[in-house]
This record gives structure tokens, C-alpha cells and sequence, in this order.
């Protein structure tokens, strides 16, 4: 088992997957001759050869679009978005041909393509380039959105995410791509649509997908420690799919529910997990279920500022008491 | 009513009709008897196909939206007439004309636009979402100019796998003003993707004319320039011009593999779709003018009744057949049944519909 950093974990699905099957190829801004904006495709160019590994002009529509279409004939893209932020103008390819194109063929054609790069706040760059569209592309039937939180599940889902017969949106976090973490060394893939406890607990159930995740461990030692509760995390990983089960499986246990996601909260993931959970789990709840948002307005510049309207260790202890009270 | 704007099709077009300088190209001198007769077969099936359609359309079966290929019947039976093996096509909303030239059946067709279990999308997808991939034909978009980026991924795919082939990105002359088309055209260029656009000029996007909507320097194709690719014009309403031209464009993208602009100019007799009345900006003398001088199917029953290909019984008979080919489908389109309710969640995923230990989704997918 090596440690390894998030960007790494991400850069060895994608050599693996492109060493496995031939018909994936690596397309996006800067992902080749540049190492990536992020550098997470650092070293794939030089790997693969300018076949696999493809620069595009700074054209959203129109490779995104390339991507989807040259999927349905049996490619497997892997399209990277600087920021998710920049989905926005591809939005007719992404949503309208890829989420809809099996359907509309009544099943006669699929589109396996994957769409990955950064979808967080919280890197002082202004609100153009700090959207988190997950809950806005999950929306969508046809598409499938996942978020992972630590290196081990950026690995597995990314994999898992090439693998699949359908589009796969992954939605990375730049904050994270330092982070370290256990990575086996043999093949593996994380399921889409398996949430996974990330910490057991008893007292209280915060479920959080992506970097809310993170903060929410945080969370709940200082809830452990300084108040001595038993916090349950369980960390979606993936947004649609939705593993309805782990979630009310810790509801059940725990009586208690805390939602923490860094979308803004009107419309966000969690409006539909605290739904699911009072239609499912109603007469186990112990409590009203609480949220931890961002804070609701587009996302400010000011750094000092911006920490504040992200969700944060202090304001998910305060809001979880609230629930415990 | 104000005077609409007239049409800018080229002076060629004013031409009277007479035999196509274009009979003796040899894409055209080579075709058999037999495959001239089955290409003006394939023409009067499509016009008598859309023709039945406005009949189930008012009579109220067909649901949303109905844009028919009346009268661009050459543009699609040209092109599509070439293809071979590993050409592929992918058109925008007006794709009924297109589906019938790659060889689906009228009943399949038919029947998507009722909406039926029968058609060929299953009643997912309606008229502007026709669909066969086992024939090359990726759609049916309903969005305009969105298809045009696909295409250049499936022309960029057949490239990646080595095949000899191409893509034929059919839009109308409306789709040249959005920017994914621009986008697509960069693409095409810059990495050398054997991929035809094919622009269908009708001279309006919707209900507005080419000169309300586009700034051009006298044809829509010549924005080729801009993106260093090769271009050219067509009258499309000589099936054999279209055919000639666009076998040159077929031979750079299989040879070369360089993309191509191939603007053809044609014309609809009926409104943008149904739901247009068509009384507000355009002349009905115009319309007259383009039916009973360049129709592009009538163009071509004269020209193979000079070469004596055609004799006018087996023209009738042609037509006839055609006809009845298409009550029968508007009949199998009525008596098909609906999908049921459980069919509405189906298609949606790959892996839902197959869902198995292999596959890589678990969890729930559609919810309540």
C-alpha cells in the first residue's frame, strides 16, 4: 500500500486505464505538452504519445462535444475541464447530447465518456471559476456525477467511471489534490453509487460528499473530544448513483442527521438527502435534520471571506449541537 | 404585408432548368440504369413519406413538432447516395429525409413520430430524434447546430481507429451562426478530421431570412476560409450536382483526410415546422416559384426520362408504390402500441438495463 496525493491517484487510474484499453485517450486544455493546468496528467504525454494524450484549443463546446461524439462509436474519452466552472458553455453537450442520447435512440446508442477536473470553492478566484454543479448535472437522468473526497476513492472512482458504458461526470477539488493517502498497489475500482463510512459513530450521522467530507472529520473529532460525542461520516462518493441505503442504515443507527456539502444550499445535494430521509426514515429521526451550506450568494474573492462562506469545522460543531440538543 | 426579404441564392440558380451539366460527371456517367432508378425511387419515398406525414399530423396523432424535407429531398438522397462502409451522418432536427436514404423503414419511422413502441427510437425520441446507428446514422439533434460537434467526434473517432471514412455533419443555414458550429469547424481543421458540413441552405432559420440573420460575404460556405478549409456551393436542386460536388469533398476526407464546407442551396415548401403558418415572411409566389421550376425531384424524373431511364409508367408506378408504401406505414403507426409506463424509466443507463456483478453501478440511479 503506498501514500500517495489525490492528483496522483487520479493521474494512475488514468495511466492504468490507458495502458488496459487502448480505445481511451486523454483529452483536454493543457493536458498534454503543459503537464495539465493541474498537473495531474503530468508525464502522460511523454507515457502514451500525442495519440492518447490530446491538447485542445480553449473550445468547450466543441471538444467536449468531439468527446461525446466520438464515444458512441466506441471511444473512451477522458476529457478533462480545468474547472467544472467552464462546463457551462459546453452545458448543451453535456447535458443535452450526452445525458440524453441513449434515451432518445430508445437504448440503440451510448455514450461512455468521462468528464473530470476541479468543482470547489475556497481557492480565492472569484465566483466564475468556484461553481460545484454536481447537484445541478445530477439533476439530469442519463448522467452520473460522482465527488471523491480522498485519494483512495479518486482512484477507484475515476477507474470505475472509465469503465462505464455511461457518461461519468467526476467532479475533483483542487484544495484536495495534495492530500495524501493509502493507495493499494493492485488493481481496483470503487463502485459508483457505494457512499462509504468514513468514521462510525453513534450519536449523530453527517452525511457530506467531497471536501465537506474532510471537514466534517475534522468535525467530528473536535466533537468527540470537546463534547464528547460519537459522530458517524458518511461520505456519498457518489452523487448519482445515491447509496440511499448507507445513508438510512446510519440514520437508523444514529437517530440524528447533519448534512454538510459546500454547494450552495437552495436546490443542493442535500435538499434531496434530507428529503430521502424523512420519507424513508422519518419515525427514526430523533431530532429535525440540519444543514451546513455555503453561504448563499455567489462566491466572493476576499480569501478572509470566502473560508467563512464555505462550510467550516466551527460552523458544522455549532450546527451539529443544534441537532444533539 | 411588407415585402420579405428575398432569398440570396446564387445567379446559377436562376438558370431555367434544362439538362444537368452534371449528368456526364463521373460519379454519375458510372451509376447503372438500375441505380439511377433506385435513387429517384429513393427521392419520391421521401416526398411521399412527408407528404402522408402532414395528413397524420392533422388529423392530430403527431405530437410537438414536424419539420419536413419537402422540397430538400436532392440534398440528402446526393450525399447519402455515396457513402459506403465507414461514413457515418449525423444531421440536426429536419432528419426524416436522412433516415429513409440510409435504409430505415417507413414503418419504424412512421411510428416514432406517433410515438410509438414500433418506431425506431422507441417513442423516445419523436421527429426530430431519429436514430440508426447499425446504418451510420447518428441522429436526429434537436438542438440546432449541437450536432455539429458530434460529428466531428465520430469523424475524429474513425480517423483514431484508422478506418477509411468520414462524417457528414448535415445542418441548416440557420446553424451557421452558433458558435458550437464554429467550434466544430476549428476542430475539423486544425486536426485534419475527414469530415464534411454540410450546410443545407433554405434560405430562413425559422421565419427569419438568411440576410435578417447573417453577416457573410455573399455564401455561408466561404466562412471556411477563415478556418483554412476547403469549401464549395451547390445547387441543390440538381441531385447530380450535389452528387458530383460532394464526391470531390468524400475523396479529400477518405485521401487527405481535410475537412470540407459544402453549402447546398435548396428550399422548403412548408413552414420551419408545422407549427409555423408560414403567412409572415415569405411570398407565396416565391414558394411557387421554387415548386414548379426547381423541384428537385421533378428536376430529376425529367432528366432520367431524357436519358430514357425513366418512361413515365414506371415513374407512376414508382410513385404509386411509394404512396402505398407510406398509408401502410401511416396505418402500422396508428395501430402500433404506446410504450408502457415502465418503459418511461428504461434506456436511460447502460449499466441500469444491464445491471449485473460486472457492472461498475450499484445504488439507487432513478428516483421516486
Amino acid at each position: 500500500m503506498a501514500v500517495i496525493s489525490y492528483r496522483e491517484a487520479l493521474r494512475a487510474a488514468m495511466r492504468e486505464e490507458l495502458k488496459r484499453d487502448d480505445k481511451v485517450v486523454i483529452m483536454g486544455e493543457e493536458v498534454a505538452q503543459f503537464n495539465g493546468a493541474y498537473k495531474v496528467t503530468e508525464g502522460l504525454l511523454k507515457e502514451f504519445g500525442p495519440k492518447r494524450v490530446v491538447d485542445t484549443p480553449i473550445s468547450e463546446a466543441g471538444f467536449i462535444g468531439l468527446g461525446i461524439g466520438a464515444s458512441m462509436l466506441g471511444i473512451r474519452p477522458v476529457m478533462e475541464l480545468m474547472f467544472w466552472s467552464f462546463s457551462y458553455v459546453a452545458f448543451d453537450q453535456i447535458v443535452n447530447n450526452a445525458g440524453n442520447i441513449r434515451y432518445m435512440s430508445g437504448g440503440l446508442i451510448n455514450c461512455p465518456i468521462v468528464i473530470r477536473g476541479p468543482a470547489n470553492g475556497g481557492t480565492n478566484v472569484g465566483a466564475t471559476h468556484s461553481h460545484t454543479p454536481e447537484a445541478i448535472l445530477a439533476s439530469h437522468p442519463g448522467i452520473k456525477v460522482v465527488c471523491p473526497a480522498t485519494p483512495y476513492d479518486a482512484k477507484g472512482l475515476l477507474k470505475a467511471a472509465i469503465r462505464d458504458n455511461d457518461p461519468v461526470y467526476v467532479m475533483e477539488n483542487t484544495i484536495l489534490y495534495n492530500d495524501k493517502g493509502e493507495v493499494p498497489d493492485e488493481d481496483y475500482i470503487v463502485p459508483l453509487g457505494v457512499a462509504d463510512v468514513k468514521r462510525e459513530g453513534s450519536d449523530l450521522t453527517i452525511v457530506a460528499h467531497g471536501r465537506a467530507v474532510i471537514t466534517s472529520l475534522k468535525a467530528a473529532e473536535v466533537l468527540e473530544k470537546e463534547h464528547g460525542v460519537s459522530v458517524e461520516v458518511v461520505d456519498l462518493r457518489s452523487i448519482r448513483p445515491l447509496d440511499e441505503e448507507t445513508i438510512l442504515a446510519s440514520v437508523r443507527k444514529t437517530h440524528r442527521a447533519l448534512l454538510v456539502e459546500e454547494n450552495k444550499p437552495f436546490c443542493g445535494v442535500d435538499a434531496q438527502v434530507a428529503y430521502l430521509i424523512q420519507s424513508k426514515a422519518f419515525d427514526e429521526l430523533d431530532a429535525p435534520i440540519h444543514r451546513v451550506s455555503s453561504i448563499d450568494a455567489p462566491q466572493i474573492y476576499c480569501k478572509r471571506l470566502e473560508d467563512q462562506q464555505l462550510p467550516d469545522v466551527n460552523r458544522v460543531v455549532r450546527e451539529a449541537l443544534k441537532v444533539l440538543a | 404585408m411588407a415585402k420579405p426579404a428575398v432569398l440570396t441564392h446564387p445567379e446559377s440558380l436562376k438558370r431555367p432548368a434544362g439538362p444537368s451539366e452534371y449528368a456526364k460527371d463521373p460519379v454519375n456517367a458510372s451509376m447503372s440504369k438500375a441505380e439511377k432508378i433506385a435513387l429517384y425511387t429513393k427521392m419520391a419515398r421521401i416526398r411521399h413519406f412527408e407528404q402522408r406525414c402532414i395528413r397524420i399530423y392533422q388529423q392530430g396523432k403527431i405530437g410537438g413538432f414536424l419539420h419536413l424535407y419537402v422540397g430538400q429531398e436532392a440534398v440528402a438522397a446526393g450525399t447519402i447516395s455515396l457513402l459506403g462502409k465507414h461514413d457515418h451522418i449525423i444531421t440536426g432536427y429536419r432528419d426524416h429525409g436522412h433516415g429513409l436514404m440510409v435504409g430505415m423503414g417507413m414503418n419504424e419511422c412512421m411510428a416514432e413520430l406517433t410515438g410509438r413502441v414500433t418506431g425506431c427510437s422507441q417513442g423516445k425520441g419523436g421527429s426530430m430524434h431519429y436514430f440508426a446507428p447499425d446504418k451510420n446514422y447518428w441522429g436526429g439533434h434537436g438542438i440546432v447546430g449541437g450536432q455539429a460537434p458530434l460529428g466531428t467526434g465520430l469523424a475524429y473517432a474513425v480517423k483514431y481507429m484508422g478506418l477509411k471514412g468520414s462524417c457528414l455533419a448535415y445542418m441548416g443555414d440557420g446553424a451557421v451562426n452558433q458558435g458550437a458550429v464554429h467550434e466544430a469547424y476549428n476542430l475539423a481543421a486544425l486536426w485534419d478530421l475527414p469530415m464534411i458540413f454540410v450546410v443545407e441552405n433554405n434560405g430562413y432559420s425559422m421565419g427569419t431570412s438568411q440576410e435578417r440573420s447573417t453577416a457573410h460575404p455573399g455564401c455561408l460556405a466561404k466562412r471556411a476560409e477563415g478556418y483554412n478549409m476547403a469549401w464549395d456551393v451547390i445547387n441543390g436542386h440538381d441531385v447530380y450536382e450535389v452528387r458530383a460536388k460532394t464526391a470531390l469533398a468524400l475523396k479529400r476526407a477518405h485521401e487527405e483526410s481535410k475537412p470540407t464546407v459544402l453549402e447546398i442551396f435548396t428550399y422548403r415548401y412548408f413552414g420551419h415546422s408545422m407549427a409555423d403558418p408560414d403567412k409572415t415572411y415569405r411570398d407565396k409566389d416565391e414558394i411557387k416559384e421554387y415548386r414548379d421550376k426547381k423541384d428537385p425531384v421533378l428536376l430529376f424524373e425529367q432528366e432520367l426520362l431524357r436519358e430514357k431511364v425513366l418512361t413515365p409508367e414506371l415513374s407512376q408506378k414508382i410513385n404509386d408504390a411509394a404512396m402505398a408504401e407510406a398509408d401502410k406505414a401511416a396505418v402500422f403507426a396508428d395501430e402500433s402500441p404506446d410504450p408502457t409506463v415502465a418503459d418511461v424509466t428504461k434506456h436511460i443507463y447502460w449499466e441500469e438495463d444491464n445491471r449485473g456483478p460486472d457492472t461498475t453501478s450499484r445504488g439507487t440511479i432513478i428516483f421516486e
